[in-house]
């Protein structure tokens, strides 16, 4: 029993690294429904700016993390105008092979700049070790990493929920036309879901980077699909879907890998996204919307 | 000077004219009433007013100043606000955050203040006061009970008359209406009557009205535009326009 509640402590600190992620798929899709592939690099350069900073020029990284997001949430802004934008017309296929090019560039460039070798992530010594109860650790990392992504999904939701930018993401998502003729800016209110989704993944890319270690042009590849995978579980476009997604991927990855399957991990996490689309296609939260004839 | 005034205003679709030459004027405190068969351009003339088509020709001069060019969020700042013949509202929203979304453009609050919602900063005196407003408005148009409902679930009625709301959240000095009466019965269309001479009374407001239903047109309106094929073929009182034998060519075929 103690080793089935690791495992879950396991898959609750992994899972929250997707949920965070699983978060800047859904808004953007939510809002222009586009599935932003680059999104998984926008996590891997938050990484890598974090540990650049902290390596580079000795910044803590208590102030290295929050100007890696706001980097991030630059670059997101950026990713959109010029890439996005243009195609915000056009069939959404085009936008969505653009966004193939958006992430396979930027995964290469990083490569050019920084070698495709690993690099490893400092040492904390704060965070080595754990709270042990019994025979269940639970170690300062999943503690920093759970605590750090509740902050970010309560911020997040009272964002969407208590504050003008936040009426103004639900009308554009829901209605882009009469938001904008009720005086909405729709074009800012686009930006700055990108720069929120993109300040997310780079909390979710500096947590990846503590908990496994290191860092390297490709993490972002795997583990943005991944989240994307928990983004579609919990029913793309929703928030608190996405939440759901990535923490039950979290959990079932690690549970895979627990009871002696881990070569098996990432099939069962992409099986459940088939038998998903099978079952429920509009996902877990997700509502039926069956088309009028 | 007139609230709105359009001078030669045109857009032309590939090869096909959907409306041209098109000269109006509306005042302070007007009720103008826009009127057409099928296809005659009504709701591209709302467009281009509002900023979603840019016109081909002709210029659009709200207060003087002319909109062309503008975005539909600038132009609704300028004070023209309308509502949809197909009702587009934010369905997943409650009907407060409807008419709070209006509110946007008025306030000012910053980035620091909606990340950390700082204690005594402007956030809180903003939206509490766009909540008051809100709550205000919709208890004007009978909606006090429904403010936390989703706006999908209101009834045919209230959703036309939430629009309404939400349009005039924006605190325009024209509003827009596009045939709020299409798929009410006649009960509901006596109660939009009564709602739009409501709204006369207790709002600064000039109104332009498209409709269908001619009752409704002819009952409230003081001038009258009729257009066909996209150029205006009568202006007048109700009663100019009964006796119009262009539009009465136009109405009922030639």
């Amino acid at each position: 029993m103690s080793y089935f509640i690791q495992q879950i402590v396991y898959g609750l600190s992994a899972g929250s690294i997707y949920a965070l992620i699983a978060l800047g798929y859904t808004m953007v899709y939510g809002i222009v429904k586009l599935i932003n592939f680059a999104h998984g690099e926008v996590l891997m350069m938050g990484a890598y700016f974090t540990i650049f900073g902290i390596i580079s020029f000795n910044i803590p990284i208590i102030l290295a993390l929050p100007i890696s997001m706001v980097l991030c949430a630059l670059l997101g802004m950026f990713i959109d105008r010029v890439a996005y934008k243009p195609l915000r017309n056009a069939p959404r296929i085009s936008a969505l092979i653009t966004a193939l090019g958006v992430s396979m560039f930027l995964s290469n460039f990083f490569k050019l700049l920084f070698g495709a070798e690993k690099r490893k992530m400092p040492d904390f010594p704060a965070l080595k070790g754990g709270y042990v109860f019994g025979d269940v650790t639970i170690p300062y990392k999943a503690i920093l990493t759970l605590v750090l992504t509740l902050v970010c999904l309560i911020t997040l939701q009272i964002i969407v929920r208590k504050t003008k930018v936040g009426r103004a993401m639900r009308a554009v998502s829901e209605d882009k036309q009469a938001a904008q003729l009720m005086g909405v800016n729709v074009d800012l209110t686009i930006s700055i879901t990108f720069a929120i989704g993109s300040a997310l993944a780079a909390v979710g890319g500096v947590l990846y980077a503590i908990n496994y270690s290191q860092i390297f042009p490709t993490m972002g590849t795997l583990t943005g699909l991944k989240a994307f995978v928990a983004a579609v579980l919990g029913g793309i476009g929703i928030l608190p879907g996405a939440m759901f997604g990535g923490f039950l991927i979290g959990i079932v990855e690690n549970l895979t890998k627990g009871y002696g399957a881990g070569g098996w991990s990432n099939a069962v996490v992409f099986g459940i996204l088939i038998i998903v689309l099978l079952v429920k296609p509009e996902g877990i939260f997700g509502k039926n919307t069956r088309e009028k004839v | 000077m007139a609230l709105l005034e359009t001078k030669g205003l045109g857009i032309t679709f590939g090869g096909l004219r959907a409306v041209g030459d098109f000269e109006i004027t509306i005042g302070d405190h007007e009720l103008v009433g826009l009127i057409g068969p099928n296809g005659a351009g009504k709701t591209t003339l709302f467009n281009l007013l509002t900023g979603v088509y840019l016109p081909t020709d002709g210029d659009v001069l709200v207060e003087g100043k002319s909109v062309v060019g503008l975005k539909p969020y600038q132009i609704v700042e300028k004070g023209l606000s309308r509502t949809f013949q197909n009702i587009r509202l934010f369905k997943d929203m409650t009907v407060l955050d409807n008419v709070k979304v209006a509110f946007h453009h008025k306030m000012s609050y910053g980035t620091a203040n909606t990340l950390f919602r700082i204690p005594g900063s402007k956030y809180w005196k903003e939206e509490a006061d766009i909540d008051k407003k809100g709550r205000e408005l919709l208890a004007l148009f009978k909606m006090e009970d429904n403010v936390n409902d989703m706006a999908k679930n209101l009834p045919y009625g209230k959703q036309r008359k939430l629009e309404i709301a939400r349009a005039l959240a924006t605190e325009p000095k024209l509003l827009l209406l596009d045939e709020p009466a299409a798929g009410m019965n006649p009960q509901e269309t006596k109660e939009l009557m009564e709602t739009i001479h409501f709204i006369r009374e207790n709002f600064d407001v000039s109104i332009l009205l498209i409709e269908h239903d001619m009752s409704l047109v002819m009952g409230i309106c003081e001038r009258i535009i009729v257009i066909d094929y996209g150029v205006i073929i009568a202006k007048g009182t109700p009663e100019e326009i009964k006796k119009n034998e262009k539009v009465i060519g136009a109405y009922l075929g030639q």
